[in-house]
């Protein structure tokens, strides 16, 4: 008899607070909007923000409530864009972006300034005279970039990161890890890149670096489309004007489009 | 005055001297988990610390009244069942009526569902013989002791971030030794409120 009555006890407290919680679940439900959760689905699901949302369900929740356009998912490509698209029935464009490092330096091309011994990471590097590297808009190589890829798109060679295409999707999360902003998201498929970021004038950029720009504006006069300018002392590519010919290539003599 | 005299000694002792985590090493899990940033270090805390009181408001006329003095062995199961519930239920609540702070404190809430902060200041105000309105307000004062060093050592965490740590201390062991240096220097408190 004895146990009967704490075996009792609990069982009611377990009783109430289960039944409890079962009507206030009911009654207090919140309904999710039944696209949302299709919306999710569709969605990679990497939380990565590339979209500009707090993560994929924020992300998705901004869909279903039309505040946001289906095309913004960075990884999810123009897989997840479709079949968004077509839950929402809407037409979108889809063209897929790759990160592009705009640096042609490495450890044995590019001269060292002095002896760096501090914490191994680009931005606080690049705090002491702008890096260690001679060419102050050059690759510092200490890895921010590989470091913030959530994809593991970057590797690092020779002291130098590169990105794997097939692997990159675009998020643009080493964009903002580099201190020195050489790193911008492309049209995926193109075969003719700047490969360099020195703004300076042409004899200084000699000096520090074999395969740089030094805005000779031999590319801008070759280009039959008139794709390729030189602006503030280097050469940009207009990728909607580009026919992927590659005279541009050709003509450069400091090897700096690649 | 002899009350306002008891809860401010109450206050005083739950948030400094008898500090919940660097003192009594209740609530470790989330002291270590949640407190890489200030900021979520904060939002985990204030849910915590309104946790803690409402599982006081409830638990503690559940076992004045329904327990009593001959069935106190029940008071842990009893009170983690009630405990976990309280939480489903406030995490529902909010979400229908607060979606802000639902949306602030998140996944925080279900975490402190087996926090044994929360159970550990529910048990010890029962077991400490104290009234209804001091047991509520010693909740909060674990509850704001819990902030407090919460926000201490995310700060101190933050600093540990950029600073240049040996090789063979990096990550959990470097984070219980500054942990540790935290708690000593609230030995320091002792005495103080009685």
């Amino acid at each position: 008899m004895e146990i009967l009555i704490p075996v009792i006890i609990v069982t009611i407290i377990g009783l109430v607070a289960g039944l409890g919680l079962a009507l206030a679940s009911k009654f207090m439900s919140v309904p999710t909007d039944e696209k949302q959760e299709k919306i999710r689905e569709c969605l990679p699901g990497a939380n990565c923000g590339a979209c500009g949302f707090s993560g994929c369900d924020g992300y998705s929740e901004a869909i279903a409530k039309g505040e946001a356009e289906p095309n913004l998912c960075a990884p999810g490509g123009a897989e997840a864009a479709s079949k968004l698209a077509e839950i929402l029935g809407v037409q979108i464009d889809t063209n897929p972006k790759v990160a592009f490092i705009a640096c042609g330096g490495n450890r044995e091309i590019t001269k060292t300034k002095y002896l760096y011994s501090g914490m191994m990471s680009c931005a606080a590097a690049n705090l002491v005279h702008l890096g260690p590297v001679e060419c102050e808009y050059g690759c510092i190589g200490y890895g921010d970039c590989f470091k913030a890829c959530p994809f593991g798109a970057i590797t690092m060679q020779n002291g130098k990161p590169v990105i794997c295409e097939d692997i990159c999707v675009g998020c643009g999360k080493c964009v903002n890890a580099c201190p020195k902003s050489l790193i911008s998201l492309i049209p995926k498929g193109t075969t003719v890149r700047v490969n360099c970021s020195n703004k300076q004038k042409g004899a200084n950029v000699v000096k520090v670096c074999a395969v740089s720009c030094i805005a000779c504006g031999l590319c801008e006069r070759t280009c039959e489309n008139g794709a390729i300018k030189v602006v503030d002392n280097i050469a940009v590519i207009d990728y909607s004007l580009c026919t992927k010919c590659g005279k541009c290539k050709d003509a450069c003599k400091r090897k700096a489009i690649v | 005055m002899n009350k306002v005299t008891a809860i401010t000694s109450i206050l005083l002792a739950g948030i400094l001297t008898n500090n919940m985590v660097l003192s009594k090493f209740l609530g470790i899990c989330p002291f270590l988990g949640v407190s890489k940033k200030v900021k979520t270090a904060l939002s985990m805390s204030i849910a915590v610390t309104l946790v803690m009181v409402i599982a006081t408001a409830v638990t503690w006329p559940i076992d004045t009244y329904i327990l009593k003095d001959n069935l106190n062995y029940l008071q842990t199961v009893v009170f983690i069942l009630v405990i976990a519930a309280i939480v489903q239920l406030i995490e529902i609540v909010l979400k229908k009526y607060i979606p802000p702070i639902y949306k602030a404190l998140g996944i925080y809430l279900p975490l402190i569902t087996t926090n044994c902060a929360v159970l550990g200041i529910t048990l010890l105000n029962v077991q400490n013989n104290l009234d209804f309105v001091s047991s509520l307000f010693n909740a909060f004062a674990a509850g704001t002791g819990f902030l407090l060093a919460m926000i201490l050592f995310a700060g101190v965490r933050e600093r540990l971030e950029t600073a240049d740590i040996p090789e063979f201390l990096k990550g959990l062991p470097i984070t219980l030794i500054a942990a540790a240096l935290v708690s000593l220097s609230f030995l320091g408190f002792a005495g103080i409120g009685g």
